[in-house]
Parts: C-alpha cells; sequence; structure tokens
C-alpha cells in the first residue's frame, strides 16, 4: 500500500465509518462493532506511515489545486505523525469507553454522536497532515462544525448555550483572525506551505511581525490562550467521552499543534529569534497558566476543574513554544503526547465517576476510591502526570521544557513552570488524599438526599469504562518508560526545522 | 448562421413570447420557455467559446456600421454575462414548472412564462449590446416584465412590491437616460467605444461629465440595489413567486452590474473615472451596506427576506472589488457576480422547495425540516456554506479574490472588514441550520421531498457551488480575462 493511499485512507476511513453508522444506527450492536472496527482499521493505517516516517521520509500528496499557490495538500511530517498516532490510537480506547459511558447512561441520539464523532476525528487526521495553512484552516472548521452536535448533545438549554459559546468564539477568532493571518502570509510571501525554517523571515516588517503572530495566535482558539479560553468550559456540557477525546485530546491538541507548526514551519524559530517578536508569547502563555491553575483550585466540578486545568497545560505547550528553543519545541511536542494521556485518563475518571456513582462534584468524592479503586488509581496516574511527577509521561516532557528555559536562560518561564507545578499539585492531590484517606459523608438528609439513596451502593463502572481507564492510565506510566518514539519524532520535527 | 449569434441570442426569447400569449396553455408556455432558454444557454455558450478564441465579435443591426447603427458587440465581459443569465435562465425554466403551477393562479401562468421570456431578452439585450440608448431600450423591456412577474405572487403584498420597484426601477431608469443624454450632449454619439473615443478627447466641460457619470452611478445603483439604494429589493424578492425570486437574484441586479462596470470603464474609462474619485464612495457604501444588510438579515423570520438582505451584502461585495480599481479587485467583483447567481439561486431554489412542500418559509415553522427535506436542506447547506465563503465552495474564491485585492492595494483594514462580516453570515445561516436540523420537527406528519423534477435543478446548482470552488478556470479564469480587458480601457 502506498503511502500517498495511506495518508488519503486516514481521512476516508473514519469518513466511511460514520456513514456506515449512520446506515447501522437502528442496531446498536453493529452501529458499535462498526465504530470499533473503523477506529482499529484507521489506527493500523496510521501506524503503517509511521516507520517510513521514522526513516525520515516525509510522504505528500496534493489533492486539489483551486487558484495557483493554493491547494489542498497533505504533507506527513514528524509532529503531525505523532498527533495522528495519539488522536487515532486514543479513539479506539474511547470507543470502548464510550459504549460503557453511553449505554450505562442511556444516552439519547447515540447514532449522531457516533457519526460526529467519526467525522471529527476524520477532520483531526486530516489537520494533522495538513501540508499548508489553507487545508489546516478548513480541517480546524470542519473540526469545530462536526463537534457542535456532540457539545450540545443533551439539547436542554444549557447544553445548548453552551455549545453556542463553544460555537461562537472558535468560528468568531478563527474567521477574523486566523484566517486573516493566513490571508496576509499569502499577499506577504505568495505560499502557505510548512517549509523547514519557515517562509515568513524576511517578507514582514518588525512589529508587523508580532502583529501577525497574534494574530494567528489568537486566531487558533482551540489553543485555549487567555482570553479565548471560555469556550473549553462551556464545552463541558458535552458528554464525558466528548470532553475526553475531543476536549482533551482532539480538539485542543489541534489547537496547539496549529501553533506549534505555525511557529515552527510559517515563521520559523531562528527567524522569531532575529526579529525578537514573541517576546510577548511568554508572557501571555505564563499568564494563562498560572491564571487557569488559580481558578481550576476553586471549582467544585470536577469537570470543569479539569477544563481548567486542561487551559494551563495547552499553554505548557504554547510556552514552550514561544521559548523558541530547539529543545524546548522538543518539549512541546511531547507534551502534546504526555498530557493526551494524562488528561484522557483523568476525564475517563470523571466520567467513570458519574456513570457509577453519579457524581460530579469534587466535594462529594470522599473515599469513593475504596469503591472504586481503579477508576481512582487511574485517576491518581494521571494527576500525577499533571503534576510533572516520574514516573508518569509529564515528567519527560517537562524536564525538556525546564531544559530549554534554562538554555535561554527565560527566568520568567522557569518561574512560571515551578509555580504551576506547585498549582498542579494543590488541585489535585486533594482530590486523591479525600478519595482514599476521608471517610465518605453519611447520606445527606437535604434535598439530595434521596438521590444518594439510590447510589449509595455503586462499585466500580461498567467493564468498558475500566478497560478504556486502566489503558489510558497503563499508556501513562509506559510513555515515561519507554518514551523513545516520541522523542524520536519530536527531534526529527527539529532536526528538520534547523 | 454562426455570424448571427448575438442577434439569435435576443431574437429567439423576443419571438417565442407572443406564442405563450397565443397559445395560453400553461403547459405548452412552459415548454417553449424552457426550450427557448436552453437554445439561449447553448448560443451564449458557443459565443463565449468563440470570443475567447477569436477575440471581439461585433455585430451590426440590419448591417447599418456603427456609430450610427446598433452595434452588438460581444467580448468577454458580455460573453461571461450572457452565459451566467441564460445558464440561469435554463435552471429555472426545468425548475419552474412545478413551483409555477402551485404559486401562480392556473389562468395566469402563461403570462408568467410570456413575462419570464420578455425579461430574459431584455436581460440578455443588455448584456449584448453595444449601444447606450438601445441599452436602456433592453432595461425597459427587462424591468416591465419583472413588475409584471413580481406582482404574479400569491401574497396580495406582491403588488405592493411590484408597485414600489415600479417607481424605483423607473427612476432608475430616467436617471440612466438623464446621465446618457449629458454624454450625448457632448459628444454626438450613442455607441459605447465611440462615446469613449469621444469623450477622452473632451478636456474642459469636466462638470458636466461629472454631472453624467453621477445620474448615470445613481440611476444604475438603484437597479442594481446598492445600499442605500436597495429598498425596493426585499420586498420584491420575499413577495415574488420563489421561481422568479431565484431568477431575479441571479441576474436582474447582476446585469445592472455589468452596466455599471460598462459605463465606469468603458465610457469613462479607469483614468478618468479614477481622476473623478467616486471608487472611494462606492467602497464606504459597500462596505456599509455588507455590514446593515447582513445585519437585519439575522433578525429576518422570513427567509426569502433573510436571504433578500444577503443579496444586498453581497452586491456590496461585488462592488467593493470593483471599488478597488486594480484588476484582482475586479476580477473579484466579476467571479462574485458569477458565484453568487450560483449560490444565491441554489438558496432561493431550495426555498422554493420548502415552500412547495410547506407552503410557507417563516424560520419559526421549519423546525426539524431537515430530516423532512434531507435533500432540499442539503442543498440550501450548500449554497448557504458558500454565502459564508467556506473553503471548497465558489464564495471562498470570490472572497479570497476580494482580500488579496485589499491587500494588494495597501487596505489592510478593509481586507480586515470583509472577514468580520462573513461571521455575520455564519450567523444568519447557523441560525437556519439549528432550526432545520436541531430542533425537534413542529408538524412534519405528511411532509416529503420536493418532487425529482425541481430537486435535479437544485442540486445542479449546489453541485456548481462546489465545482466552482475547486476548479476555477472557468469562473475566476474568465473573471480574470475579462478584468484586464476593463482595466486596459479598451472596450
Amino acid at each position: 500500500m502506498s503511502m500517498e493511499l495511506s495518508i488519503l485512507l486516514s481521512m476516508i476511513i473514519p469518513a466511511v465509518g460514520a456513514v456506515l453508522i449512520a446506515l447501522t444506527g437502528k442496531i446498536p450492536n453493529v452501529r458499535e462493532t462498526v465504530t470499533l472496527f473503523t477506529a482499529v482499521a484507521l489506527f493500523l493505517n496510521v501506524l503503517s506511515l509511521l516507520g517510513p516516517v521514522l526513516d525520515g521520509a516525509t510522504p505528500e500528496i496534493t489533492l486539489i489545486e483551486m487558484v495557483p499557490g493554493l491547494s489542498i495538500a497533505f504533507k506527513v511530517e514528524p509532529l503531525g505523525m505523532m498527533f495522528s498516532l495519539i488522536a487515532s490510537g486514543l479513539w479506539i480506547l474511547n470507543s470502548i469507553y464510550s459504549i460503557g459511558y453511553m449505554r450505562g447512561n442511556k444516552e439519547k441520539h447515540q447514532t449522531r454522536f457516533y457519526i460526529c464523532f467519526a467525522v471529527a476525528i476524520a477532520a483531526t487526521l486530516g489537520l494533522a497532515y495538513s501540508a499548508n495553512l489553507l487545508t489546516l484552516f478548513i480541517f480546524y472548521e470542519v473540526l469545530t462544525f462536526s463537534t457542535y452536535p456532540l457539545v450540545s448533545h443533551k439539547g436542554d438549554e444549557n447544553a445548548v448555550k453552551g455549545a453556542r459559546t463553544y460555537l461562537g468564539i472558535l468560528v468568531t477568532t478563527s474567521v477574523g483572525f486566523l484566517f486573516f493571518a493566513i490571508a496576509w502570509t499569502f499577499s506577504a510571501t505568495g505560499t502557505l506551505d510548512f517549509v523547514n525554517g519557515g517562509i515568513l523571515g524576511g517578507k514582514v516588517e518588525g512589529p508587523l511581525m508580532g502583529l501577525l503572530l497574534m494574530l494567528f495566535i489568537y486566531g487558533i482558539g482551540k489553543a485555549a490562550v487567555m482570553p479565548v479560553h471560555r469556550w473549553l468550559p462551556a464545552a463541558m456540557v458535552a458528554p464525558t467521552p466528548v470532553s475526553a477525546l475531543l476536549h482533551a485530546v482532539a480538539v485542543v491538541k489541534s489547537g496547539v499543534f496549529s501553533v506549534v507548526k505555525v511557529i515552527v514551519y510559517t515563521f520559523g524559530i531562528d527567524n522569531l529569534v532575529a526579529s525578537g517578536s514573541a517576546g510577548w508569547l511568554v508572557w501571555v502563555s505564563g499568564f494563562t497558566i498560572i491564571a487557569a491553575s488559580m481558578v481550576a483550585l476553586r471549582q467544585d466540578n470536577l469537570k470543569r476543574r479539569l477544563a481548567y486545568s486542561t487551559i494551563s497545560q495547552l499553554s505548557y505547550v504554547v510556552l514552550a513554544a514561544a521559548i523558541l528553543t530547539p529543545i524546548s519545541a522538543v518539549g512541546a511536542a511531547l507534551h502534546i503526547a504526555a498530557h493526551a494521556f494524562g488528561k484522557i485518563t483523568l476525564f475517563f475518571a470523571a466520567g467513570s465517576i458519574y456513570t457509577a456513582a453519579h457524581k460530579t462534584e469534587v466535594s462529594q468524592l470522599n473515599g469513593i476510591g475504596w469503591k472504586m479503586p481503579i477508576t481512582m488509581t487511574a485517576f491518581a496516574i494521571g494527576a500525577l502526570s499533571m503534576i510533572g511527577l516520574p514516573p508518569t509521561a509529564g515528567f519527560i516532557s517537562k524536564w525538556y521544557i525546564i531544559q530549554g528555559a534554562m538554555s535561554s536562560e527565560n527566568f520568567l518561564a522557569l518561574g512560571v513552570i515551578v509555580l504551576s507545578t506547585l498549582l498542579n499539585a494543590g488541585y489535585f492531590l486533594p482530590i486523591i488524599y479525600a478519595a482514599f484517606f476521608k471517610k465518605e459523608k453519611a447520606a445527606k438528609h437535604g434535598h439530595d438526599g434521596h438521590h444518594d439513596h439510590h447510589h449509595g451502593d455503586h462499585g466500580e463502572a461498567p467493564l468498558p469504562i475500566v478497560i478504556a481507564i486502566s489503558s489510558t492510565a497503563l499508556l501513562t506510566i509506559l510513555m515515561f518508560f519507554f518514551p523513545d518514539i516520541a522523542l524520536e519524532l519530536a527531534q526529527k520535527m527539529i532536526g528538520g526545522a534547523q | 448562421m454562426s455570424a448571427h449569434l448575438p442577434i439569435l441570442q435576443i431574437l429567439i426569447p423576443l419571438m417565442a413570447a407572443p406564442f405563450c400569449v397565443v397559445l395560453r396553455h400553461r403547459d405548452i408556455a412552459w415548454f417553449i420557455s424552457l426550450v427557448v432558454s436552453l437554445l439561449c444557454f447553448a448560443v451564449s455558450i458557443m459565443l463565449l467559446d468563440r470570443v475567447l478564441v477569436e477575440g471581439v465579435i461585433s455585430y451590426y443591426m440590419g448591417d447599418w456600421p456603427a456609430p450610427w447603427g446598433i452595434e452588438f458587440r460581444i467580448d468577454v465581459v458580455n460573453a461571461y454575462i450572457l452565459l451566467i443569465v441564460s445558464a440561469i435562465g435554463a435552471i429555472v425554466s426545468l425548475y419552474g414548472r412545478h413551483s409555477v403551477n402551485k404559486e401562480i393562479p392556473k389562468g395566469q401562468v402563461y403570462l408568467f412564462y410570456t413575462a419570464f421570456l420578455l425579461c430574459l431578452t431584455g436581460l440578455l439585450g443588455m448584456a449584448a449590446t453595444g449601444d447606450a440608448f438601445n441599452l436602456f431600450v433592453f432595461l425597459e423591456i427587462s424591468s416591465l416584465s419583472t413588475y409584471a412577474m413580481i406582482s404574479l405572487g400569491k401574497d396580495r403584498r406582491a403588488l405592493t412590491a411590484a408597485y414600489q420597484y415600479l417607481i424605483m426601477g423607473t427612476l432608475g431608469a430616467t436617471f440612466y437616460v438623464i446621465g446618457l443624454g449629458l454624454l450625448y450632449m457632448m459628444t454626438g454619439t450613442l455607441n459605447i467605444v465611440d462615446l469613449h473615443d469621444k469623450l477622452v478627447q473632451l478636456d474642459d466641460s469636466i462638470r458636466t461629465l461629472k454631472a453624467a457619470l453621477a445620474f448615470l452611478t445613481v440611476g444604475l445603483s438603484l437597479k442594481l440595489a446598492l445600499f442605500p439604494l436597495h429598498l425596493w429589493l426585499p420586498n420584491a424578492y420575499t413577495y415574488a413567486p420563489s421561481t422568479v425570486t431565484a431568477f431575479l437574484a441571479a441576474t436582474a441586479t447582476k446585469v445592472a452590474v455589468y452596466v455599471m462596470l460598462r459605463v465606469f470603464f468603458s465610457i469613462f474609462g479607469i483614468d478618468m473615472f479614477e481622476e473623478i474619485g467616486l471608487g472611494d464612495v462606492i467602497m464606504v457604501l459597500a462596505i456599509v451596506g455588507m455590514f446593515t444588510a447582513s445585519t437585519v438579515a439575522i433578525f429576518q423570520n422570513n427567509l426569502k427576506r433573510m436571504l433578500a438582505y444577503s443579496s444586498v451584502a453581497q452586491i456590496g461585495y461585488i462592488m467593493l472589488g470593483v471599488s478597488f480599481l486594480n484588476a484582482t479587485g475586479l476580477s473579484a467583483g466579476l467571479v462574485h457576480l458569477l458565484n453568487h447567481a450560483i449560490m444565491k439561486s441554489t438558496c432561493f431554489l431550495a426555498l422554493g422547495c420548502v415552500m412547495y412542500r410547506m407552503g410557507t418559509v417563516r424560520l419559526s415553522e421549519l423546525g426539524g425540516v431537515g430530516k423532512t427535506m434531507p435533500w432540499t436542506m442539503g442543498a440550501f447547506v450548500i449554497g448557504g456554506l458558500s454565502l459564508i465563503g467556506v473553503p471548497l465552495t465558489v464564495g471562498f474564491i470570490s472572497k479570497w479574490q476580494l482580500i488579496s485585492a485589499a491587500f494588494q492595494a495597501d487596505l489592510m483594514p478593509v481586507a480586515f472588514l470583509i472577514l468580520l462580516s462573513s461571521l455575520l453570515a455564519v450567523v444568519y445561516i447557523w441560525r437556519v441550520v439549528e432550526v432545520a436540523y436541531f430542533r425537534t420537527p413542529t408538524h412534519h406528519a405528511g411532509f416529503k421531498e420536493a418532487p425529482l423534477s425541481m430537486l435535479i435543478p437544485l442540486w445542479i446548482m449546489a453541485g456548481a457551488s462546489i465545482y466552482f470552488g475547486i476548479d476555477t478556470d472557468m469562473s475566476l479564469g474568465v473573471a480574470q480575462i475579462a478584468a484586464d480587458m476593463l482595466i486596459g480601457g479598451t472596450p
């Protein structure tokens, strides 16, 4: 099978999957089998590209050229390879999890859910492989719109309101800023291709370069750099599998992935260092890290706390890229992977708790660790990874980011990382402590006593959920011990950039 | 035969129209207009092909040589316009039968087809002629038949809408003649090429020239509904029968834009036009129109009215492209003539299908229509995406070209404004999507998809909105040639 075909199949497989899901929607068991098969087929297909890419190949294909210089084209470079591996691999686990979650909670519109999910994955893969800014933009928007029905899934007023915020912010920023920046780039350089070393060097003058970078950063709303972050907490009204794979991995990572790509392949690291137009980005992302962590500290709703933690972790990637050293760029790439594994585990845990115990608030979790040992152990592993402690993936990426900050003597970044590590510990450790070492409160006799009564004797979540959550927790640890592939891909990206 | 192509284009519908009246049978009338519009389409394809290969075709009516006789002069610019008008005419005839039978009283259907053929004659004539006064004659033919077609609408407000348009349209035509009269006073000629040659030689009567240009511009702005002279348009589009709306939205304003381009670039020429400095005025009006009309569109419950306001905004895009006074901008305006014709007719044809089945196009009554009429609404969404300017649709090509032109003219804020106004389009299209797809059906029992004879033309247009978003040789490619020609000054 040729590599070009594999590239196209990466989008075709989930798209065809979506059609098949629609056709088999009446028979849930068949429908879920289709989802799982599609996910596995996609992962194997993506995996077939890994070998060649590790050997230094960058397979590419131009699909359509609309106007000279404007085309829909794909090119698999190391960072995109890594992103597509993560997204497609986790889709398998997330599908298993979804089955447990959607059935366990008797959600409606399950067929639409699986269709939109498959489309969103197709868009993510297209974005990961895009060879130029236009292609990236197209899939970015497809991803936004295909996830709207997932966010508004419940259909009640609250869900629709959240989904509108979600759509409103993402579309406004992307059309208003990102597209404008793309058009500007094109008019300045005559190309939109991702090229090693960037295309903008010498093409845009002085302060305008900083302005253009700003348009890109805030145009890519999915990276959730403050103040363009409000859509992410709003998206938490979605069912948890959506929050887990899309709003901890696919969608948000598409954002930071785009940011890294723009910095490395459109601006070029050397160009940004020379023109000094990225200094503000360290401040902005540093601020986002700290501020989001502070907000997370005060959230009692578990999913919202995780959402703010995501905002803060996303800015780690932006910060790492903004430090503008090769080694911190490696850290940025690694953090995309590390955070993906850790955060999906945490969301899985949140959904697991909701499914088994119908609890959504942090303050309700006392003693839950003994009732749901697997879930809460996994949660603990994910939390450690967020804080950046060994033996978890988060340690590796944070290490590289710190190295980068040291090598460029960027003490601001260093301080942010240290402070935020403490804050991370501050909002994750109490949950773990409460879950295992505090006694469950006696059933309240207040207004929700009735509620507790029904779910007081819950055990572990359904089997599919347990399988999924253990796998992602395991991945979080495995990446600490075997970071080779991710590391190699990350270094290849930088090797190419210099 | 092929030497007479330019006049055949006009003669065929003109001669066919009386037959419809004489035969007085609605199905025969429909069949005649279908055959005629297909013939016109074929002729316009041949014309464009010949013009692209051989260059300008000049045809003397009755063999009286220009500038004394009436000249039909076909170059790339108007061959392109002829193609747009006749293609839309053909699609609309193909589509119209069921819709017209349903929306127009039985006894008047044959009159509708008569008016339709006359309107086609007028529009094609305006595009084909090389004589500025002859153009006025065709303008009147098309306008009068348009008033009649609008007044055939079922809603009684169609009558007032037609009347409103009649007043405004007549004002516009009168202004055009006054402007033309001033030019005739100074040059003694009415042939467009000849006018240009004589005007360049005049240098001391710039004030009269300005007055002439002002009259011509205001008159034509009324016809093409440039903000703030658009007030007739929303009512006319809303209350006219669906088929008429689709046809008018895609052709009438486009031909008026074409005439304006002729006046600006062929009669006056870009140098003189720049000197008078009307470009900036048009730019401001276009931008204000883009925002105002799109904003108003967001608050409409009647979808036809919403699209009507969207048309006013889209005309703003076209005129904005023209106002940059560079080749890229002009080609953006020209390509948007075609692209907007495609996308707007897609939307209006889809609404025609909805009207046919549901009897209403009020958004509040269309909950869940995406499920009962999936093909219709699918096409509507494609048209809507084009209106927004999503990549892979025609709208993107226009918008990209327009933004490039803004950058080329060093007007970065304008580029930003273009994008901001697209966001408004996102809002008004998304409202429809939300109601159509995410709201539970209000009264879906008994409603089904539109008949195939309406869906096929609808999807031809929807397909075209995607096709020309991907392969731009025939759209943008031709528009660029045409733009170079207009800017080059040689009409």
